[in-house]
């Protein structure tokens, strides 16, 4: 064997058993994505369901029993019947429930005189975001069961023109489909960027470094030692993820699976050259942790679009989201998830984290140098 | 033309700048090591013994000069250098997490050694440093003196022609010492090899073949041991006092004009004198302590403590003012602190066991032993910062388990490593230790005043403490102990990394500590220090293993080959026969 083959070799057994016996890196690369998918899946969700909603009803008959029902029957609310709308305020008050369907005292009289009547809607828009779609969501109640009491009735209704909305890519609206791809990176960026800073500035930390540097180690092979068992276990993390993805959380994958692989193992490489770079100016487990979290997990967080559209944000923050390698991951993860193999999305940021990945790894190993004062 | 040396350094100068702030650290050093040879490298903290092993190892650049080591220019080739030599850094870089075998796989690997080489070269070095039974233990669980072993191990997996050393025997137990010694012969012997070694022990310098004498960047001296003692030759002696202690006999002798150095040397003080021959020592003190002065033979240290106090005229820093201003009423047998049976354990791991003695107020009192020996452990507890999980300790007549925080109100500490806040100034300090024990408007302006007198701080009151020398930050760490003056002074390693001048200086303070009452309680792992202790207990792996007055230990140990031992002599048998006996009772 070639004596450089040798030293990498030997760099590459050293990391991995000292993987092996650090009970923190195991838990960051299996553990930590477990527990994320665990509360993004189940605890996080965009949607509103049962939603607990108010009806009042000031005169009771077969109509607005019908409504009721209609209300009962939705996923999306929790209905309590009340005779007075002060008690309905009452209990928004105490904010037992967070919307009022209000259906006053002439509600049957006018529905059949002029086929339409109006119902008062009050909802809690403190969560402006939940508020919009308990709004939309008791709207859509009330066209489709006015639309039935219509046909009923044999009335053609005087609604003029009939919305039928189509919902490509994910037609259930789960917010959980959105998030669990999303998540894999916020997972990936984790394991690399800051998994890596820790154990380099970890050598530096405890004097190791001083003693590696004296032998005939070239950079170029502590890099590549280093690397290649973190590519692995950031690799391990990431099946992991996308098997609880598919079977735990049952988020469709449409596009191929080897795409999605190629496609992580370059973001895996950006990630590694992150936190090598990192580790390289910090030389402080300290300090290296923060700095990661702060330049790589918090952006893949925030600036991603893994919760937050990039294209709501305002212009400038959107110019900042192009530099942070997560963004054109996330959207590579939400195509090949839930669109399929649309390859112009696909390539086109694999492109950029091709580039990005150049610059971090050659940053990395322009500022790595066998120097003490460097 | 003479065989290029090992090492040659050209006017070499490298300045390290920080926080604005520059310091020289090597000044246009010339030096050249013969090959085949060990060669020490010794100077005070902050010589630039490191920075040099540094730049000859080529970790760092020089701002000027040329270093060739084995004839390769470091600056344009490290990586070659880095092929031919070894270097094991101040802290060597062992893997605590993996085994010694993975370890020694690791370097293996890096330095290229042929696979059918490993087995030979393995058992040879396992031989060496008696590692053979514990290559699966990882190296975290090994003694302080086995990781400095495997270190020297890994360095030596394939034999470098030029072996760098950076202080491999600090904080080492004598026994290991004396391995790695013996270690570095062999190689020097069996494969020609080089070597350069920076120690901080001056009896160290004389096992060398040919040491340099560094000080503050500059290359003072170079030569063979002897050459640095021999020109002290007449300027060297022995006082005894039949009618004086032998901690006011150095006290006095250090203030006499003409004397440079006066330290305690068993029961006799050590004298190095400016000129050659004894000046004449004031009357009074010739009276009273009936004195007895021998010509001793020069040693190594005594060089080199002329050599760094050039013409100072005498030895004595001004110490005076530190002593309080009444001593405690006292008398009889009041000891001040009483330990049964101490036992701490982690988990199933005792860090001390059964440890027992008492302290008479006024003594000076060490806890010698090798790092890891469970000397902190033992003074964590008596100060309370360490819940005890065995037996019983009485400080200031109180009981810990009891009554801590009024116990404490009694006792000052000064930590193992600076404790104070680097980014406050001296002043600052001072003045926050005085509001943390309570004092109020006037007695803390007093204190600093004090503090600042006797210590001699006065010059960096407004200095950040963090930028202060070493020698320095102790002397502002034991004067933030003594705010409230403490019946008893608890000393953890106060002098390691301190260099011999400052441990000197500390010493004579605490001297006229506790001449005045105070109790002073100290660690050390410096085998000489154990000297200027009344009473000592010599500890190992958390046991007591004697205790007694320094000249009772040793008188244990005389023998017709060993006329005169040392400490470290009687420490070294201690642990034989503490060794011998386990063995004994295993078997």
């Amino acid at each position: 064997m070639k004596p450089a083959a040798r030293r990498v070799l030997g760099m590459i057994r050293k990391e991995s058993l000292q993987i092996l016996r650090d009970p923190s890196s195991i838990a960051i690369a299996f553990v930590m994505p477990v527990v994320l998918l665990l509360l993004f899946g189940y605890g996080v969700s965009l949607d509103a369901r049962h939603v607990p909603l108010a009806v009042v009803v000031e005169q009771p008959d077969a109509n607005t029993a019908s409504l009721v029902a209609a209300f009962r029957h939705s996923d999306y609310f929790e209905p309590r019947a009340f005779n007075t709308i002060q008690l309905a305020q009452q209990a928004f008050d105490r904010r037992e429930v967070s919307g009022i369907v209000w259906l006053r005292s002439d509600f049957s009289r006018r529905l059949l005189s002029s086929g339409d009547a109006p119902i008062g809607v009050i909802v809690n828009g403190v969560d402006a975001n939940q508020a919009r779609i308990t709004e939309g969501y008791i709207q859509g109640v009330w066209q489709v069961w006015l639309t039935g009491f219509a046909a009923a009735q044999g009335v053609e209704l005087q609604v003029p023109v009939a919305l039928e909305p189509r919902i490509w890519f994910n037609p259930a609206v789960r917010s959980r489909d959105f998030l669990v791809p999303g998540l894999i990176a916020v997972i990936m960026t984790l394991i690399g960027a800051m998994l890596t800073a820790m154990v380099v500035a970890r050598e530096w930390e405890r004097g190791t470094m001083e003693a590696l540097m004296v032998t005939p180690i070239r950079i170029g092979e502590m890099v590549i030692g280093k690397l290649v068992p973190y590519f692995l276990l950031g690799m391990g993390g990431m099946l992991l993820s996308v098997a609880m993805a598919l079977w735990q959380f049952d988020v469709p994958l449409r596009g191929s699976f080897w795409a999605l692989t190629a496609a992580s193992a370059l973001f895996m490489l950006v990630a590694l050259g992150m936190g090598l770079l990192i580790s390289v100016v910090a030389k402080n487990q300290f300090v290296a942790g923060q700095i990661a979290i702060i330049i790589t997990f918090l952006p893949a967080f925030i600036l991603s679009g893994f919760i937050f559209q990039i294209s709501s944000m305002p212009e400038p923050i959107q110019l900042i989201t192009h530099i942070i390698p997560a963004r054109y991951y996330v959207a590579i993860l939400q195509t090949l998830f839930l669109a399929g193999n649309i390859w112009p999305i696909i390539l086109g940021n694999s492109a950029a984290l091709f580039v990005m990945m150049l610059v971090f790894l050659g940053l990395a190993r322009r500022k790595f140098q066998k120097r003490l004062d460097a | 033309m003479a065989p290029p040396g090992a090492l040659v350094f050209e006017s070499v100068s490298k300045t390290f700048v920080a926080g604005g702030l520059s310091v020289k650290a090597l000044d246009g050093v010339d030096l050249e090591t013969q090959p085949g040879k060990v060669t020490g490298l010794i100077g005070p903290d902050g010589a630039g013994k490191t920075t040099l092993m540094r730049l000859a190892a080529g970790l760092l650049v020089p701002d000027s000069g040329q270093i060739h080591a084995l004839g390769i220019d470091v600056v344009a080739q490290p990586l070659q250098v880095q092929s031919s030599l070894g270097y094991m850094p101040q802290r060597f870089g062992l893997y605590e997490d993996l085994s010694v075998q993975e370890n020694l796989d690791l370097y293996a690997d890096l330095q290229g050694v042929a696979t059918n080489e490993r087995a030979a070269r393995y058992a040879e070095l396992m031989h060496m440093t008696g590692l053979a039974p514990f290559t699966r233990r990882l190296a975290g669980r090994l003694s302080g003196g086995m990781k400095q072993k495997l270190g020297l191990a890994c360095t030596l997996v394939r034999p470098p022609a030029l072996l760098l050393l950076d202080e491999p025997t600090v904080g080492v137990d004598p026994v290991s010492r004396r391995e790695l010694w013996e270690i570095v012969y062999r190689q020097v012997r069996d494969e020609g090899m080089s070597v350069l070694l920076s120690t901080a022990y001056l009896d160290e310098a004389e096992r060398c073949d040919e040491v340099i004498l560094m000080h503050r960047g500059k290359r003072l001296g170079q030569g063979a041991p002897a050459s640095f003692s021999e020109p002290m030759r007449g300027r060297s002696f022995r006082v005894s006092a039949a009618a004086m202690g032998k901690r006011t006999l150095q006290g006095r002798l250090s203030a006499v004009p003409g004397i440079v150095d006066a330290v305690i040397e068993g029961e006799q003080v050590r004298v190095v004198t400016a000129r050659e021959g004894m000046p004449e020592l004031p009357g009074e003190l010739a009276d009273d302590g009936q004195l007895e002065v021998t010509a001793a033979e020069p040693s190594f240290e005594d060089a080199f403590i002329a050599t760094l106090k050039g013409d100072q005229e005498t030895a004595a820093p001004a110490v005076t003012g530190i002593a309080r201003q009444q001593s405690p009423a006292g008398g009889g047998d009041d000891a001040v602190i009483r330990v049964r049976d101490l036992e701490r354990r982690f988990g199933d791991f005792y860090a001390v066991k059964g440890v027992s003695f008492s302290v008479q107020r006024g003594e000076i009192f060490g806890l010698l032993g090798a790092n890891g020996a469970g000397k902190s452990t033992t003074f964590r507890m008596l100060c309370g910062l360490l819940p005890v999980s065995g037996g019983e300790v009485q400080v200031a007549g109180l009981d810990l388990r009891r009554a801590a925080s009024r116990a404490r109100g009694r006792l000052g500490y000064m930590a193992q490593r600076f404790s104070l806040y680097a980014d406050l100034t001296v002043l600052q300090n001072l003045r926050f230790f005085a509001s943390a024990y309570g004092l109020d408007r006037n007695r803390t302006r007093q204190r600093i005043d004090w503090a600042l007198a006797g210590f001699e701080l006065t010059d960096y009151a407004n200095s950040a403490s963090g930028d202060l020398p070493m020698g320095y930050k102790q002397r502002l760490a034991m004067a933030a102990a003594l705010m409230h003056e403490p019946d008893i002074l608890f000393l953890d390693e106060p002098t390691s990394g301190v260099d011999p001048l400052a441990r000197r200086e500390f010493w004579l303070r605490i001297d006229a500590l506790a001449e005045s009452g105070v109790t002073v309680l100290v660690t050390t792992h410096f085998m000489d220090e154990a000297d200027y202790c009344d009473r000592l207990v010599i500890m190992a792996e958390g046991e007591v293993l004697a205790e007694g007055t320094p000249a009772e230990m040793k008188a244990r140990f005389r023998s017709a080959q060993m006329p005169d031992p040392s400490m470290e002599d009687a420490f070294i048998g201690l642990i034989e026969a503490h060794e011998s006996q386990r063995q004994a009772k295993s078997a």
